[in-house]
């Protein structure tokens, strides 16, 4: 037992962490408030009392760094590991390596506009407690972008589809939907930002996205990745704290913010879902060892686990977001829907699909009673006897996109999944469309800025993107034309890991 | 005797990613490159700001320096993530010690009163100066354009919040109650010598350049004010028996060379780059310089008396030299 101190007044820790933080800021006299911090106004949120902030973390810098010092070196020992004895052969299947294609050119570069929103942040909000959780997450966030490249580094060098996830970031056509997503959140103000990233992306989306790649990863074989996933894992859940934090502080400020708040939750709801029907194709049909369905994680994620933070934040006026029930609804369709529209224009895409095998079948059918073998199954068969005769089919046509969420517009009907859902707003004489509810009211509440997306197959036929011709995209993609796109089988990639495991076949 | 144990290997395909094959040809390459070559977007931006709508998300307008290549701004020290940590709880560690150090053996009963007092009046309240110079260094990692800046202006926004908090440390350990920190506020607010450096530091703040806040905070306020604080005073403070406070802000003094390099690095590269940018950043350097040099003076008279002018002639003849050693012009073309 330690002895009591003898020294009076001794400070509390909470009490010592405000003195070393809190107390940083003062009311500057030289220059006005509102001119060095311009951009914490406009958006409309009342803050009465910076003071009400409560740090969710009290995290002070020498602490930050010892703790991740100590995670990178073990995180980067690990990768030094695999780059050494060929980890990239202890996958299941080199199929599983769409997932992280995916990841690498979708997520890897939002972590480093991550980086960029919260140092946006990190800055021009004006209490002091909210602007360093913002920075220590904007280094967080900038950590994820380079590990991710250099866990990844070593994948890129066996496999395809990996090599200028960048360059692809800002042009490929699907890329579009996770830059859009991102985009639209950092050109917003601060708070809207943050509670568009915190909260509704990393606090109540977040095991929907980031969960299941690590998990997919653990699953296959992906030491590098998961072990990346695991030492996230507790900057992910410092972030988790602040997105709730900041709602909370928002809401208690003042009651004019209720509504903004809430409009906001509606509105990056349904573009965090829009995004993750990219995440669901993964989850269902990109992963050749399977953790759940997209339905399973739909229900344990969001219906229950947001269900009780929704039920937990009506105390101050606020409802669950408008159209979960679509989401709902949609559940046992989205994947199947969306994989899809890969298959269909594989060839423009820097990863690989296939129609599922007939033990894949089986476990969709299983996870899916309701939906597969009815909608997809036959379609599948279809393909697949299309495909046998020499006749695999690719959509030539370029695809209409919803204009808010991008993706091409083949969701159906929340309540009738043979029909495609088709919905318009016309602003300033031109006719804008979209794939459902949930993105027009988007576009229809902030028309002026949604009108402004880069819409690739808009920019195609513009002649923004390299020519007329597909090939001519795909070079301005910077697709290995034959390499990164089309079929897995009979890929080069396909190839070289048969090579690589032959070994590994004739033992067994 | 070589111990030979045997691998499979199989060919890589390729050694890098594209985008850095593309300026380093394609063989390995190092994780700083990796981490920090052409990571930010460049192209396609979908929604113009809300809170700028007359730029791009990342824009290269933000400054009126331009370069054909942002980067070339790359860090001498090649931090990334991994490394940046790895240094500062490294050098942290050191501070730490020297911390427990001091208060167990009561090391600051050696220092002479006077000389604590006016510790807690030249050292304390760079707190605030610290937590400015970090709201600067994020005006970097918001605004700036391409990764090599934006990670290490991120990284640099930490180490002075960090050290901000190191010397609020220092405070705590000279009145364990805090007081002394709240009356150095006052002070910081309030005492007509600190007066000029916050006034000047606040008017960084509202700067719309982010290059010339780089230039103002890193190279003109930092070099009269940290060369004053952690050069001048600390050998005055010898004669006081003052070792415990030169060992207890040994991180700054480790740090400020480590800071330069890459600060040197950014100016000097952007200054080389086209005679305009020579002249845009010499004149911000001038200007900057000899407001903070000036800004300073007042602060040196408090904490040195007599001695003061010659402490605030060096740090100027070092704000002149590191100028010209940086290839900027003394004086504005004719």
């Amino acid at each position: 037992m330690a002895a009591a101190t003898s020294a009076p007044r001794r400070l509390s820790l909470k009490r010592k962490y405000a003195m070393l933080t809190r107390g940083l800021g003062w009311e500057t006299t030289y220059q006005p408030m509102d001119k060095v911090y311009p951009f914490d106004r406009f958006e409309g949120i009342v803050i009465h009392d910076w003071d009400g902030w409560e740090d969710p973390f009290r995290l002070t810098v020498d602490a930050y760094w010892k703790y991740q010092a100590e995670k990178e070196r073990k995180l980067y020992a690990v990768m030094d590991s695999v780059a050494q004895n060929n980890g990239q052969l202890g996958i299941t299947d080199a199929r599983y390596l769409n997932a992280v294609k995916l990841f690498l050119t979708g997520v890897t570069p939002l972590e480093y506009a991550a980086h960029r929103g919260f140092a946006h942040a990190g800055r021009h909000l004006r209490g002091v407690g909210a602007r360093i959780a913002a920075q220590m997450q904007s280094l967080d966030e900038l950590r994820h972008a380079q590990t991710q490249i250099h866990t990844l580094s070593h994948y890129n060098k066996y496999f395809d589809g990996l090599h200028d996830f960048a360059h692809m970031h800002d042009r490929v056509w699907y890329l579009s939907v996770p830059k859009s997503f991102f985009d639209d959140a950092l050109t917003a103000g601060p708070f809207e930002f943050v509670t568009a990233i915190s909260f509704s992306f990393e606090y109540v989306l977040t095991n929907l996205l980031f969960v299941p790649f690590m998990s997919g990863a653990a699953f296959n074989g992906d030491m590098a990745t998961v072990t990346f996933g695991f030492s996230a894992q507790s900057d992910e859940s410092r972030h988790m704290t602040l997105g709730l934090e900041v709602v909370k502080f928002m809401l208690e400020q003042d009651p004019a913010n209720v509504p903004i708040v809430q409009r906001w939750l509606d509105k990056w709801f349904w573009r965090g879902y829009r995004l993750l029907s990219l995440v669901s194709a993964m989850m269902d049909y990109m992963l050749p060892k399977r953790v759940m369905s997209w339905a399973e994680a739909w229900e344990m994620y969001f219906e229950e686990s947001g269900g009780a933070l929704f039920a937990d934040l009506e105390r101050y006026g606020i409802r669950p977001p408008k159209h979960h029930d679509v989401a709902k609804k949609e559940k046992s369709r989205l994947s199947h829907e969306v994989w899809t529209i890969l298959y269909n224009y594989t060839h423009a895409a820097a990863f690989h699909t296939w129609v599922p095998s007939d033990d894949e079948m089986q476990w969709l059918s299983s996870k899916y009673p309701d939906t597969f073998d009815r909608l997809y199954r036959p379609r599948y068969r279809m393909w697949r006897e299309a495909a046998a005769r020499g006749e695999r089919f690719y959509n030539d046509a370029l695809p209409q996109l919803c204009n808010v969420c991008q993706i091409p517009m083949a969701f159906t009907e929340p309540d009738d999944p043979t029909k495609i859902a088709f919905r318009e707003s016309i602003w300033r004489g031109e006719r804008f469309h979209f794939c459902s509810d949930g993105c027009k009211d988007i576009f229809d509440d902030e028309p002026e800025k949604m009108s402004q997306s880069w819409l690739p197959v808009h920019q195609i036929f513009q002649g923004n993107c390299g020519g007329a011709s597909i090939e001519d995209v795909l070079r301005y993609y910077h697709l290995n034309i034959g390499a990164d796109n089309l079929d897995y089988e009979g890929s080069p990639e396909q190839e070289l890991w048969d090579a690589w495991t032959a070994d590994r076949r004739t033992a067994r | 005797m070589k111990l030979d144990i045997h691998t499979s290997s199989i060919e890589p395909r390729r050694q890098t990613y594209a985008h850095v094959a593309r300026r380093l040809g394609d063989r390995p390459a190092s994780r700083y490159d990796e981490a920090v070559l052409d990571v930010q977007a460049t192209a396609n931006f979908h929604y113009r700001p809300l809170w700028q709508p007359d730029r791009e998300i990342y824009d290269v307008r933000r400054t009126a320096v331009v370069l054909e290549d942002w980067y070339v701004l790359r860090d001498p020290r090649q931090l990334y993530y991994g490394t940046y940590n790895l240094s500062r709880a490294a050098m942290d560690q050191g501070t730490e010690r020297a911390l427990a150090f001091i208060e167990q053996r009561g090391l600051l009963a050696a220092v002479a009163p006077s000389w604590l007092a006016s510790v807690a009046s030249y050292l304390l309240p760079l707190r605030h100066y610290e937590w400015g110079a970090n709201m600067n260094a994020m005006t970097v990692a918001d605004y700036g354009y391409g990764t090599a800046i934006t990670s290490a202006a991120a990284f640099s926004a930490i180490d002075r919040l960090g050290m901000a908090q190191t010397l609020g440390k220092i405070g705590l350990l000279l009145d364990p109650t805090g007081d002394v920190l709240d009356r150095a506020k006052a002070s910081w607010l309030e005492a007509p010598f600190w007066q000029p450096i916050r006034h000047a530091l606040e008017d960084t703040f509202v700067l719309e350049d982010w290059f010339e806040a780089f230039v103002a905070q890193n190279v003109a306020l930092d070099g009269a004010v940290h060369g004053l604080v952690y050069r001048a005073f600390d050998r005055a403070g010898m004669d006081h028996g003052a070792a415990a406070i030169s060992m207890a802000t040994g991180f700054m003094t480790e740090w400020m060379p480590d800071h330069a390099r890459w600060v040197d690095a950014v100016v000097e590269k952007a200054a080389a780059a086209s005679p305009e940018n020579r002249a845009l950043l010499s004149g911000w350097a001038r200007k900057w310089s000899a407001r903070a040099v000036e800004a300073a003076r007042p602060l040196a008279e408090r904490v040195l008396g007599g001695d003061a002018a010659a402490a605030v002639d060096r740090v100027a003849a070092e704000a002149a030299d590191r100028a010209e050693r940086l290839g900027l012009e003394r004086e504005a073309a004719r």
